[in-house]
């Protein structure tokens, strides 16, 4: 009886093209594999590795200090960490700035630069989920890396010993105030970046925003200051979203503000407040508009 | 070329009505005082449907308006049945589209990047990666799918950008100038890669192209648009039979083959080296090669022609 003939070992049979008839997942499944993606992506995960080396870097830079900080307050038996937790994000905030503008391009500008935009919508996503899948995305990634280093911290705090009931308040008004300052950052860096789809542009445009706002919020402040004004002091954290946070953090959720002129009283931290929701629902608009022309 | 009836594909089954896939009626489309689209009633089977015109003729606005992504100023249109007014999203699930635009991001492998597509048309991600290996194949992509597509040819990006518009296993793919930017020889592959879309996947496929000659080859329809107005709207063969033309190019003397077509009566006429023959049937083709044969002259090329959008409207005209 004749052998059946048999291709070589490992070869590549053509069995012609199969239909798809399995399930096919709704809008609601869509966006979370594009929140996923977008946070993938922001810190260069499935793309090159050279994606990969300024979000790491950046992400080492802020949680390094963190552990030596620890590892210090232990070895010396400090009583209380060297630097807060509150601190130590406005610390490091150039570092977080840095990070927006490098990655919040990588998170939308190449989207519009490579006109990968008009394949999403052809597809069952709106514009809106679209928008919002992108937001959660780089929100959640500047969350991780602003709450990271402080959760370092706090192990750090714990295995120095200090008492769980000194460190944890303070540690979880931080967490809130990494968690404001991610919305707050994410909406600002993406809404340049989104303007600004040409490579270098973006990432200089994001930092340039970033870091002039904290300048004339510095300037401002030191004026005020100088005429010895508080309240109109306090008014200036509102210029930058770092100090702006600062506020929401140190008024309404009673921590201890990094300012030497802190915002006080109910009505500034309202004030405060309000801004912050303001500025996120106004780049939430912004970017919905965006990509509502994208591809009329 | 074809193996079968492509009309027996994924919509066997369904009544007469529900068998055409796109359906448009009085479709009009205006931006500002700019008409994009004039009044078009279509109604387009299945198989390959070519959609020629011009640039600038309306037909990436009808391409917009049948994914639902831009509402007509007038008139209705639906897509598998479905109403582009209303189901959007429904539609965009089971239809591909392939822009004419780059869309490639450099930094990513192929298969990651159709892996995306595929789960951004709702499919889980163990289907997606499945999914994305079979279609990268049958697009002709082997190994150089796992490299970052910033280095890839133009050939083999719009291979891509045809596996992203098949991931999902659409019903019907729209693809928007696909031989845009390829060589000769990377034109007839996409070519035949449309054909074997139809043909042996069963998904019907509207292609478009300002160039007619091309689409002649691989269409079972065309519809031809100008202006945003439909000028025709036709199977392919009622189109080449009116217009079908073959290049002849020999070794030697092209008045020889000329003088002895002419006398077996048909009609040549000369462009340098090449005679342009027409076809009037299939008996033609026997006659200039045994023309060719008889006179002992190597044959170089026999080729159908190309018309240029220009000739048709030229002719239509002249009708």
């Amino acid at each position: 009886m004749p052998e059946p003939t048999q291709g070589p070992a490992g070869a590549i049979h053509d069995i012609g093209y199969r239909h798809y008839d399995g399930p096919r997942l709704g809008a609601a499944s869509i966006r979370r594999a594009l929140f996923v993606e977008t946070l993938r992506g922001v810190f260069g995960l499935g793309r090159s590795a050279r994606s990969k080396v300024m979000p790491f870097l950046l992400l080492a830079v802020m949680v390094l200090p963190a552990a030596a900080i620890g590892i210090v307050t232990g070895y010396f038996g400090f009583t209380q960490l060297p630097l807060g937790y509150t601190s130590y994000t406005f610390a490091f905030q150039v570092v977080i700035s840095v990070f927006v503008g490098s990655q919040a391009p990588a998170a939308i500008s190449r989207d519009l630069r490579f006109r990968v935009a008009p394949l999403y919508f052809s597809r069952p996503l709106s514009r809106h989920q679209y928008v919002q899948a992108k937001y959660a995305g780089m929100a959640t990634a500047l969350f991780i890396l602003v709450a990271l280093p402080i959760t370092v911290l706090l192990v750090g705090a714990l295995l120095a010993e200090l008492p769980v009931g000194d460190q944890l308040p303070d540690y979880l008004r931080a967490m809130g105030g990494a968690a404001v300052l991610a919305v707050l950052l994410a909406g600002i860096g993406l809404v340049v970046a989104a303007m600004t789809p040409r490579r270098g542009l973006g990432v200089a445009a994001v930092v340039g925003v970033l870091l002039v706002l904290s300048g004339i919020q510095a300037t401002v402040r030191a004026m005020a200051e100088e005429l010895g004004s508080a309240t109109f002091a306090g008014y200036a954290g509102l210029l930058s979203p770092v100090t702006l946070v600062d506020g929401v953090v140190a008024v309404p959720l009673g921590g201890d503000s990094v300012m030497a002129t802190p915002p006080q009283g109910a009505l500034m931290g309202a004030v405060f407040c309000a801004v912050a929701v303001l500025v996120v629902v106004g780049c939430w608009a912004a970017l919905v508009l965006r990509y509502r022309k994208a591809l009329a | 070329m074809s193996a079968g009836p492509v009309s027996d594909g994924p919509v066997s089954g369904l009544t007469d009505q529900e068998r055409s896939l796109v359906r448009t009626d009085d479709l009009t489309q205006r931006f500002g005082r700019v008409t994009a689209l004039e009044a078009l009633s279509l109604d387009v089977g299945p198989g390959v449907t070519g959609l020629v015109g011009a640039n600038g003729a309306g037909k990436s606005t009808l391409l917009k308006i049948l994914l639902g992504l831009v509402p007509a100023t007038s008139g209705t249109a639906s897509v598998l049945g479905l109403d582009v007014a209303t189901h959007g999203p429904a539609i965009r699930e089971r239809v591909g589209y392939m822009p004419e635009h780059d869309c490639l991001p450099p930094d990513v492998s192929a298969t990651e990047f159709v892996v995306h597509m595929a789960r951004m048309s709702g499919l889980p991600a163990t289907a997606a990666r499945e999914r994305t290996a079979d279609v990268l194949r049958h697009v002709g992509l082997y190994e150089e799918r796992y490299r970052m597509m910033g280095g890839y040819s133009t050939g083999m990006k719009q291979r891509v950008k045809l596996g992203q518009a098949l991931v999902h296993d659409p019903g019907l793919v729209l693809l928007d100038e696909p031989t845009n930017g390829l060589d000769p020889a990377g034109r007839d592959d996409m070519l035949g890669l449309i054909r074997q879309v139809a043909a042996e996947f069963g998904i019907s496929v509207i292609v478009t192209s300002h160039l007619l000659g091309e689409l002649e080859r691989v269409c079972d329809a065309i519809v031809v648009i100008d202006g945003g107005r439909l000028l025709r709207h036709s199977t392919t063969a009622s189109v080449t039979e009116q217009t079908a033309v073959v290049a002849v190019e020999v070794e030697g003397d092209p008045a020889a083959l000329m003088a002895r077509l002419t006398a077996a009566g048909v009609a040549v006429h000369a462009e340098g080296r090449l005679l342009h023959v027409d076809v009037t049937d299939e008996a033609t083709y026997d006659v200039v090669r045994d023309a060719v044969a008889e006179l002992g002259h190597g044959l170089l090329r026999m080729e159908r022609q190309r018309h240029r959008m220009t000739e048709l409207f030229t002719e239509e005209q002249h009708a």
